[in-house]
């Protein structure tokens, strides 16, 4: 799959194309009808710069091609045929269409799960079930006049009221629905958000931004309590690359293109970003900057916080972005740094400039068995001490290497099947490995040929000094396979009594092997304890490797038959194995963003807010005057998947409080540019009762000394 | 779950505890060779990695955390790092225990041999022989058993491999060691060593740590050490130590390991081997020095009978599920884990609550012989009576009435069943006849030659001091026994003694009384710190259940039929209280400027034989050394006596003042207000 980058553009779209395999197939052009409400395209912008961008992903209407209430596209979906045997429908992966004869006897017996027992989901959704919309009329009127496209269809906003969390995933399966936004906008440009933001501060509308909906820390949950009107600010129609800057290797985007058509159309330039997060189908940039999203390929092209130049935001008081493109900066703290990860509580992120690589010349997958776990990390701890790791490296254990085992789609030569069999034999006989401790490591490595090959020599040296054993490309490919079917096998499992989710962690590298061993343990005595039926699937692994430490990945599933309550006990015992993580010495995530604090318990809150507390004091933002409080630090605690979208809006005032908070003040259209360092645009109050999650509006004047920007931050 | 289950004694006659099953009774029908020689595969926690101890003490070795104290003494004294690395594998050989089934199987043999000889039968718990299996698999597990005799390691080790478990690895005293022959045999058969005080050194503490936490993150073999760091030579449980019980709670709170299992394990003996022994070292005769030829000439002991043994493995507890809410672990993830801190205060208030609660696990399983019973009656009757002796039936009685209240009192109580009372006294005291005398159907304790405890005429060979001395052998021994009943009763009798010291039936200032003398005797019995309103809320409970008391919002008031339970209660308590008023009574009178610590108890023992013999003690048990450390610790810990440091190092100032208040108050003639409870 080599080739030279420097050919024509018939040459890099091939490799572009191929990349797309890889990452996550082949994609149909999608209908794109508007049949909702308005239907004005966004000419606030001038001409579109890139002429291909036509080609959308993500329509107005996500449910023509995407579940409404399961992971992924309509037509993909693990099913078990006729004669009982599981199968991947579609056509748009390299599993699509393949029989899964291993899938069956894995669910039987990791889970107990029969196909006997279904539990299947409510096949449509039941339009009367969703309360009637809750409009602003003046609000909606205004919004007419600016002649950007809405809807309040049932279907539209049902959509866009959840993530996918095992709960509302599960809600959805059973039809239940609860409140969900009453609007659906779609800006098309950025000055389409500065018009719709100011109009919510305006008419005291909540906004909560949607851009790919992946979120897996109930971001997108509506309050219950909330009966303003609720906006859902969908970015999806801000998918433009606004242009691309070749000699400093920057584009500038628009932060709602979701990641397969930022790299497609940049692969189109000979460029990629390299950032790829398993959702990277369906997040989209705007969500990664939102929550500090990290990529497989942090190694070559870095997280999200390395990519970044420049951001930018439209809050209630206005856009903030830096009046410059420069690599770095030491004027006061990063301003970069309050946007990322605020996960979506301070405004809507509209553009963003992204470094850019060309292209890579060669790719290479590989993969390393190991006699035990404990072998695996030392190894994966030598390879970051000596700096040499590969585009992406991963540790599964012996549970998730099973897993991965029972994935592998039937072959059809009697000559493969014997040489894995050939294989299995060398290493379980040959070498001594037992097949219930050993575990697998998958490699990618990507540049230039010949320093592909001579890295992967280097890094399989180490393996080898670990006691590993080079295992072939196949055994790599199909492991980063999994992360983007695993999503979809979640639905499968739902369909028969299991359900499951992961999360994950930071910790350092001392600490991995207890962590890892603590937490699953913690995870199969919690189930038994809350009286699960069945032994859970229990799993982890390694992904990223740092100087510091490495971030580890847990699978949990449980079959969850004879439990009255199973949404509850699998939250008890999320909580219980977050709780776990923290006791090592793991951070309350990586990637994900904190779990939201509705649904888990008030301690749990406590030791988020602890987290939320040595956040700030990392970020040095100890302004004077500012004392966290719990509520702004549980507001910081919060949320948002990277691949989420944004959330801003106004809460309801406290019960009790004073009217005058409930006026938000105007955006300044067109405000100051706010830099660091720089006097405030407006004064703000940190107002008392902070709602749940939602932004608070300023009044009042400026409580003593606070810095401008801070007071921003905290309300 | 386990915990719980050990914790909570609302009710102690709803305790349900297992049935015994004797191991000696297989011995007797069958070869001791092949016993000794047979299969042993136990199955061992399954995270175990197989190791030789020798590579164990490599492990230990290259620990971080022992490099780094490498690293810090070497910087600090000035030594080579080589020097210092040599000097800690030193320390670790002369420590490190190296466990060889040989040897193990050749102490099956010779142990089978000699119990068969000693005792009559070796009681053993066989369902917690099983919760003991399970937990072994699953976590590493720290054994506790109760200390009262040399043979408590030496039986835990043979019940282990009768039952085919994983032998433990044991922390034993240096003074072993010096055993010649013998240390290196209980070295093979799993002892490891410990310098008894090694406060300072640094190196040590690092490489004994390191060693046994070793052991438990790899899950070399169960752990066991004594919580009460050394045997009891009075029979009542010790406060416990709680640097072992630290260090093994370490691997679990710094999450090197899930969980970490915790069993105690309650022994008790009929008759304990050390008996006059553990009594003449309380009275001053000092310990003999372990050796070898010490041992043979204890050989004599050999013909005598010793009765049963009781053995109880208590409930497993899971440190994970009592350590759950009391330590936040997250405090470990700040400093590198191989850097030694110390603990911080919530974790020592966790261990030190747990150290307590595991000691009381402990005492609750002490199967408790008819003889404890007999001998609380004996001593009360003889401290009480000048007439000699006690009728025997007047004893049945008695001693039949008391173990209706001790079972009520949810002790642990083996009786026999179907058997006659009086041939369960009868036995019982026949077992005991080096203590007790049946003379004209009158029972009495043996006190030498003389018939009575006061100074009568004695035999020219004898000085009255050592004729004193010769009796309160006698009397200690005893008190031994039924010291190993006292936690049944300890709290009803402080609420008892507060009442009668109070002499008021107000509840308030009786639990002002009782909230003091807890206080005072917070050395001398387990009484878990800052538990006091339970404790007192959990002797009403056991009062009013028997119907001895009546509580009301206001009153606390002793019902006609209580009377008998109460003035037995009290009298149980009042040796120690008098015994602490003498102790005061020497400090006020004769204390100089300058006594030091080392001398106290010379002086004191004197002090109060002088008392005794003139008539104005009754309590022979004052003479334990015991009792005076732990009045001693007392007035310490209450301020009343100060250590000074400096020149005068070990010199004790006395706050006469303080010290004689303390003596009213126990003494009733001074009401334990409030004022100086807050005060103390």
């Amino acid at each position: 799959m080599a080739s030279n980058s420097s050919g024509g553009s018939s040459d890099r779209q091939r490799i572009a194309k191929q990349r797309l395999r890889i990452i996550a197939g082949h994609l149909q052009r999608p209908a794109d009808d508007d049949s909702a409400v308005g239907a004005a395209e966004c000419t606030a912008q001038g001409s579109k710069t890139d002429a291909s961008s036509e080609e959308r992903t993500v329509p107005r209407r996500r449910h023509e091609i995407m579940k409404w209430n399961g992971w992924g596209y309509s037509d993909s979906k693990f099913v078990y045929n006729k004669k009982g045997q599981a199968e991947f429908t579609g056509k748009r992966y390299r599993l699509s269409g393949m029989i899964i004869p291993g899938l069956k006897d894995w669910m039987e017996n990791t889970f107990g799960a029969t196909l006997q027992h279904k539990t299947p989901a409510t096949p449509i959704l039941n339009s009367s079930a969703v309360q009637a919309p809750t409009l602003n009329e003046v609000f909606v009127e205004e919004l007419k006049s600016t002649h950007i496209p809405f809807s309040h269809d049932a279907e539209d906003r049902v959509f866009r009221a959840h993530g996918h969390c095992l709960h509302e995933i599960f809600a959805l399966r059973e039809g239940k629905i609860g409140r969900v936004p009453d609007l659906v906008v779609w800006p098309s440009c950025h000055s389409d958000v500065e018009k719709i933001v100011e109009l919510a501060c305006k008419h005291n509308v909540c906004l909560i931004p949607y851009g790919g909906g992946t979120s897996v820390s109930s971001a997108l949950e509506c309050p219950p309590e909330e009966t303003r009107s609720i906006v859902s600010l969908d970015t999806s129609q801000m998918n433009r690359i606004l242009w691309i800057d070749e000699k400093n290797l920057t584009a500038h985007v628009e932060a709602g293109i979701v990641g397969q058509d930022l790299e497609r159309l940049l692969n189109e330039s000979g460029y990629c970003t390299g950032h790829e997060p398993d959702s990277m189908e369906f997040s989209s940039l705007g969500g990664w900057v939102a929550t500090r999203a990290s990529g497989m390929k942090k190694n070559i092209y870095g997280n999200i916080e390395d990519l970044v130049i420049h951001i930018k935001m439209v809050t209630p008081q206005g856009v903030i972005e830096k009046s410059c493109q420069c690599p770095r900066m030491s004027t006061g703290p990063d301003v970069h740094h309050f946007i990322m990860g605020s996960e979506g509580t301070l405004g809507v992120v509209t553009e963003v400039t992204l470094k850019i690589r060309p292209v890579p010349e060669y790719q290479k997958y590989g993969s390393v068995v190991f006699p035990n776990f404990e072998q695996g990390v030392a190894c994966l701890r030598e390879v970051a001490k000596q700096r040499c790791a590969p585009a992406s490296i991963r540790l599964m254990d012996n549970e998730q290497f099973k897993f991965g085992h029972a994935l592998k789609p039937q072959v059809s030569s009697i000559f493969t099947s014997f040489l894995d069999g050939l294989k299995k034999l060398y290493i379980t006989k040959f070498k001594g490995f037992d097949p219930n401790r050993l575990c697998v490591a998958t490699l990618l490595f990507e540049g230039d040929r010949e320093k592909v090959l001579q890295h992967e020599k280097q890094v399989y040296t180490i393996a080898a000094k670990f006691g590993g054993l080079a295992a072939g490309e196949d055994n790599g490919q199909r492991g980063y396979m999994l992360t983007f079917v695993i999503a979809y096998l979640r639905d499968l499992g739902m369909d028969y009594y299991v359900i499951g989710e992961s999360f994950e962690t930071s910790v350092p590298w001392d600490r991995v092997l207890d962590i890892c061993r603590n937490v699953k343990a913690r995870i199969v005595r919690e189930c038994k304890e809350k009286g699960v039926q069945f032994p859970p699937l229990s799993t982890c692994r390694v992904t990223q490797t740092y100087d510091a430490g490495a971030c580890v990945y847990f699978y949990f599933a449980f079959n969850y038959r004879g439990l009255s309550d199973p949404i509850h006990v699998y939250e008890e015992v999320e909580h219980a194995a977050r709780e776990e993580i923290l006791a090592n010495g793991g951070s309350l995530s990586h990637h994900h963003g904190a779990p939201t604090g509705s649904r888990l318990s008030q301690r749990a809150r406590r030791v988020q807010a602890r987290c939320s507390i040595s956040w700030w004091t990392a970020g040095e933002v100890a302004a004077p005057g500012l004392v966290p409080q719990p509520h702004s630090l549980r507001r910081f605690g919060r949320r948002l998947r990277a691949k989420a979208p944004l959330r801003l809006g106004w809460p309801r005032p406290p019960a009790g409080a004073e009217a005058g908070v409930r006026t938000p003040s105007r955006v300044r259209s067109g405000a100051p540019v706010c830099t660091m360092g720089q006097e405030p645009p407006a004064p703000v109050a940190q107002s008392e009762g902070a709602g749940d999650g939602l932004l608070q509006p300023p009044a009042g004047p400026s409580s003593g000394n606070t810095h401008s920007l801070m007071s921003l931050i905290v309300c | 779950m386990a915990s719980k289950a050990v914790y909570s004694h609302r009710d102690p006659l709803l305790k349900k505890r297992d049935d015994f099953e004797d191991i000696l009774e297989e011995r007797r029908n069958s070869s001791d060779l092949r016993y000794a020689l047979r299969c042993y595969t136990p199955v061992l926690y399954r995270g175990a990695t197989p190791c030789k101890s020798s590579a164990l003490k490599s492990m230990a070795l290259q620990a971080d955390q022992i490099h780094y104290v490498i690293k810090q003494v070497s910087k600090e004294t000035g030594r080579t790092t080589e020097e210092v690395e040599e000097e800690a594998s030193a320390i670790l050989e002369e420590m490190a225990h190296h466990l060889q089934l040989s040897t193990v199987r050749f102490f099956a043999f010779a142990l089978s041999k000699i119990f068969k000889t000693l005792f009559k039968s070796i009681c053993v718990n066989e369902e917690g022989i099983q919760r003991l299996q399970q937990a072994i698999q699953e976590h590493p597990v720290v054994l506790l058993p109760s200390h009262r005799s040399y043979m408590d390691f030496l039986l835990m080790s043979y019940i282990l491999y009768t039952y085919d478990l994983a032998l433990p690895v044991i922390a034993a005293g240096m003074d072993f060691m010096g055993m010649k022959f013998v240390g290196e045999m209980l070295r093979m058969s799993g002892a490891f060593f410990l310098r008894r005080s090694f406060g300072g050194d640094r190196l040590y503490w690092a490489v004994f740590s390191e060693y046994v936490k070793t052991i438990i993150r790899n899950g070399f073999a169960p752990v066991e050490f004594f919580l009460e760091g050394t045997r009891s030579r009075t029979s009542k449980s010790l406060t416990p130590k709680l640097g072992l019980l630290n260090i093994v709670m370490d691997p679990f709170l710094k999450g090197e390991v899930f969980d970490i299992t915790v069993v105690p394990v309650s022994i008790s003996y009929e008759r304990i081997l050390e008996e006059t022994l553990y009594a003449r070292e309380l009275l001053g005769v000092p310990k003999p020095k372990e050796s070898t030829s010490a041992l043979f000439k204890a050989r004599k002991v050999l013909s005598e009978d010793y009765g049963s043994i009781h053995v109880y493995f208590g409930q497993p507890v899971s440190v994970r599920s009592i350590a759950e809410g009391r330590v936040d672990r997250c405090q470990f993830s700040l400093v590198p884990r191989h850097i030694p801190k110390r603990p911080n205060e919530d974790v020592q208030s966790f261990v030190n609550d747990a150290a307590y609660r595991l000691v009381r696990a402990q005492e609750e399983n002490m199967v408790l012989k008819p003889w404890v019973l007999l001998a609380s009656v004996l001593l009360q009757n003889q401290a009480a009576v000048q007439e000699p002796g006690i009728a025997l039936d007047e004893l049945t009685e008695k001693v039949l009435w008391l173990r209706h209240l001790s079972q009520q009192y949810g002790a642990f109580l083996h009786w026999p069943d179907h058997t006659p009372p009086s041939e369960v006294v009868s036995s019982s005291l026949s077992l005991h006849r080096g203590l007790v005398r049946i003379s004209e159907g009158r029972v009495q304790l043996a006190l030498a030659q003389g018939t009575q405890a006061g100074p009568v005429e004695q035999p020219s060979s004898f000085t009255p001091e050592e004729e004193l001395l010769n009796q309160a052998v006698v009397v200690l021994s005893c008190a031994s026994y039924r010291n190993q009943a006292l936690h049944v009763f300890v709290r009803p009798a402080l609420v008892a003694t507060a009442m009668h010291t109070s002499s008021s039936n107000n509840k308030q200032e009786i639990f002002n009384t009782f909230n003091f003398l807890r206080n005072i005797f917070s050395n001398e019995f387990i009484l878990c710190p800052g538990a006091t309103v339970q404790d007192f809320e959990e002797a009403c409970y056991l009062l009013v259940k028997t119907g001895a008391v009546q509580v009301t919002q206001q009153e606390v008031v002793v019902t006609e039929r209580g009377q008998r339970t109460v003035a037995f209660l009290t009298a149980m308590l009042e040796p120690f209280l008098q015994g602490y008023q003498v102790v005061c009574r020497f400090l006020c009178q004769e204390a100089a400027e300058t006594l030091t610590e080392k001398h106290f108890i010379p002086l004191v023992r004197k002090f109060i034989l002088k008392q005794i013999l003139a008539g104005r003690l009754r309590h022979v048990e004052a003479l334990s050394s015991d009792l005076q450390k732990n009045a001693l610790a007392a007035l310490l810990r209450l301020g009343a006596v100060r250590k000074m440091n400096g020149e005068e190092q070990g010199t004790l100032k006395v706050s006469k003042v303080m010290v004689n208040s303390l003596e009213d108050t126990l003494g009733g003639k001074l009401p334990s207000l409030k004022a100086i409870v807050a005060r103390l």
